[in-house]
């Protein structure tokens, strides 16, 4: 019997469409626009100004916080202007567009592909060496990685959880990047056990990637204190609290963090990234990125440099479909639509998934029938239609009570619901206003 | 056998009386007879536009105050106030009368639309996901959040520009579209004499060229308008003009020079030379 996590939990058709690909790198574009808020946290300061002549991996902004990351140049050539371009939702963001000329690399990054396989350094060094490679979570969440290492004081870690779940819908970008980097990702994993002090590492992967499970219990004989535990299928199983209740089976307590339950839990393209950035000294410039849709004529994972126009992507992959309804930046259930294809990669872009007009249409809004599946399936143990007309009729203080701000927007309220009510955006609204309210309390 | 059964009956009630007497004696409440004179005269709406909790609230406020100053109900206007006064034998604050002001001219025509939302219908919702279906990230986004919360029915979408419209007869200045807008679009503005009003009808803080290309009707930061104006009432911050209504006195020269028509003017009678270069009557 395969581990899971306990509470709710759904199974949405998988369709990993691009599942078994071989990585390709992507062709450079003519341009890259690199914006300067990728992570969690304080957008990083732009420390080059128009005209600079930048190589591949050359520092263009400095983190601006405690909470923010270092944003390198993913390519050689001039800087355009530091101007603002549209996000993902609308929204004008500050940015660095810079046009490619050649490929020219920093000279302290190596780029052979010998595989490195001892680490001297002692943890603060290693954690050092991550933040200046602005490394963050490259599951979504794009938290700064040096943060997340860094324990507050009075607390320690046991244990390192890898999450290599990928149990959105489509995306194959840690798949792919597993079955053909598995060692570096052991030695990363090792890397990060050695920042952290901790002799264990649990790295957790759904049986619906079977090759990638076989592939790593043959590597980790022969790393010490590894262990890999395949976990059956169930999504939202790569949230940190789903993931650590599954591995460890604790519950991390509503609003703590997982390290008050001595868990740190890193993303298995994490790993990756931090063996790239202590051995081979290589900042994160490039990411693999899973372009897939029913529709898409040839599903794919691309490697691909931060700051690619999304559209690149989506030629590489066939160009866009005729019957092409949303664009979206992420997995199915927790990915955002993009208004525009002319929006860069980021950093946290796992995936471009292509919908069909009809996969893409909502269906029609109808009233609660109390069949209480919602309350079944939330993940969190809340209570998804309470919540949702505790933020209709703007009840700020009940909806505290109930704990909404304990929501991980995993979606899968809306995606259960049999009345199609759209429970998640009411939801995270009334999230966001409570946290603003706890916010404006405690200040 | 019936004496027994009044004389048990009428004991019954006569001693109940007694202690219900006694007893509203005892625990009674004293509140200020004219606490219930004012709710009288007050519009009854509990819209919340004086900042109280509806209207008795206001009406105990005003009763505990020693000045009416800062105490205004802005739906029942002055009258209201003056009687308000009247019983209390205090002085009306004075307050100008105003007016709820939709400050975007994005129609349709203007705006292109670049894509589609097929969320949850909710002005508030929308704008916590992205930026809106046009090019412009402060624009309205037309689902309406301002007509639910009018209390008095005085705002409504135009169908054709896809805009609130404000009736300004049916508007009592209450607010409630302003804390409901969740792009702060609507703002509360002095009515003016005759309604007369002049006002920039643009929030995009974007530069001028992001701004024009996703609006032909939006404000551009050129600043000609703060050059324009004799009595410093125009202030230009983040590429965006705001007409100060404390200061304006309605001269009409800036609305001559905005090469996008941003500036509106209302309810002034058409000039003899030139006819007014409004395209949309926002009421």
């Amino acid at each position: 019997m395969l581990r899971t996590f306990r509470i709710g939990g759904i199974h949405p058709p998988e369709n990993k469409l691009s599942a078994g690909k071989k990585i390709t790198p992507l062709d450079l574009p003519e341009q890259v626009i690199i914006p300067l808020g990728q992570h969690i946290g304080a957008p990083a300061q732009a420390i080059v100004k128009k005209g600079d002549i930048v190589k591949v991996g050359t520092l263009i902004a400095k983190a601006g916080g405690f909470v923010s990351a270092n944003i390198h140049s993913s390519v050689s050539g001039k800087v355009n202007k530091v101007d603002v371009v549209t996000d993902a939702s609308g929204y004008k963001k500050p940015a660095i567009f810079i046009d490619v000329d050649g490929d020219e690399w920093e000279d302290s990054i190596d780029r052979s592909t010998t595989y490195i396989r001892e680490c001297g350094l002692p943890s603060k060094e290693i954690i050092e060496k991550i933040a200046g490679a602005g490394i963050v979570g490259l599951g979504g969440a794009t938290f700064p990685t040096q943060v997340k290492l860094s324990p507050p004081p009075g607390s320690k870690a046991e244990i390192l959880i890898i999450n290599a779940v990928e149990c959105e819908p489509y995306l194959t970008s840690d798949h792919s990047l597993m079955m053909e980097k598995g060692q570096e990702i052991m030695t990363g994993v090792t890397i990060l056990m050695k920042a952290i002090h901790v002799t264990k590492a649990v790295i957790g992967i759904e049986n619906n990637k079977p090759d990638a499970i076989k592939h790593f219990q043959q590597l980790a004989k022969d790393f010490n204190g590894i262990e890999i535990m395949p976990l059956k299928v169930q999504y939202p199983q790569g949230g940190e609290k789903q993931l650590i209740d599954a591995v460890m089976r604790r519950q991390v307590k509503s609003g703590a963090l997982p390290i008050s339950e001595g868990a740190v839990v890193q993303n298995v393209g994490t790993a990756f990234a931090v063996y790239e950035a202590v051995q081979k000294n290589k900042p994160l410039v490039e990411r693999v990125v899973t372009v897939t849709g029913k529709a898409v004529s040839n599903p794919c994972n691309l490697l691909v440099r931060i700051g690619t126009p999304v559209r690149a992507l989506i030629e590489a992959a066939g160009g866009i479909p005729e019957n092409t309804g949303k664009i979206i930046g992420g997995g199915p259930m927790m990915g955002k639509a993009l208004v525009t294809a002319d929006i860069p990669v980021t950093k946290g872009s796992s995936g471009i998934l292509l919908l069909t007009k009809q996969e893409a249409k909502r269906k029609p809004v109808y009233d609660c029938i109390r069949c209480a599946k919602c309350v079944n399936i939330c993940p969190m143990g809340l209570n998804p239609t309470f919540l949702m007309s505790l933020t209709e009729y703007t009840n700020w203080e009940a909806a505290e009570k109930n704990n909404i701000v304990d929501c991980i927007e995993c979606g899968s309220c809306s995606y259960t619901c049999p009345a199609n009510r759209p429970l998640l955006d009411h939801i995270r609204l009334g999230k966001g206003t409570v946290m603003g309210i706890i916010r404006a309390r405690k200040s | 056998m019936i004496l027994i059964a009044i004389i048990s009956l009428g004991g019954i009630g006569a001693l109940g009386a007694g202690l219900l007497y006694a007893a509203s004696r005892k625990f009674e409440v004293y509140e200020d007879p004219r606490i219930a004179e004012v709710q009288e005269v007050l519009p009854g709406v509990n819209c919340g536009g004086c900042g109280k909790p509806g209207c008795p609230a206001f009406a105990t406020a005003c009763v505990n105050a020693s000045t009416l100053e800062g105490l205004f109900c802005p739906v029942g206007g002055k009258d209201c106030m003056d009687k308000v006064a009247a019983i209390l034998g205090l002085e009306a604050g004075a307050a100008d009368p105003m007016v709820a002001v939709v400050r975007c001219n994005g129609t349709c025509a203007a705006r292109p639309q670049i894509n589609q939302y097929d969320g949850a219908r909710s002005c508030t919702i929308a704008a916590s996901l992205y930026g809106g279906e046009t090019g412009c990230s402060f624009g309205c986004y037309s689902f309406g959040d301002c007509v639910t919360s009018c209390a008095f029915d005085a705002i409504h979408i135009n169908p054709d520009t896809r805009l609130p419209e404000v009736i300004e007869d049916k508007c009592t200045s209450c607010g409630a579209c302003v804390k409901a807008c969740p792009k702060n679009i609507i703002e509360l503005r002095k009515k003016g004499p005759k309604s007369r009003r002049v006002f920039v009808s643009c929030v995009n803080k974007d530069k001028g060229g992001i701004a024009r290309k996703a609006c032909a009707n939006a404000c551009i930061g050129c600043g000609k308008c703060v050059k324009e104006c004799p009595f410093e009432a125009i202030l230009l911050n983040d590429n965006l003009a705001y007409i100060d209504y404390q200061k304006c006195r309605l001269c009409r020269k800036c609305v001559g020079v905005c090469p996008t028509g941003a500036i509106h003017e209302l309810n002034f009678p058409p000039k003899k030379e030139k006819p007014v270069a409004v395209k949309e009557e926002t009421n």
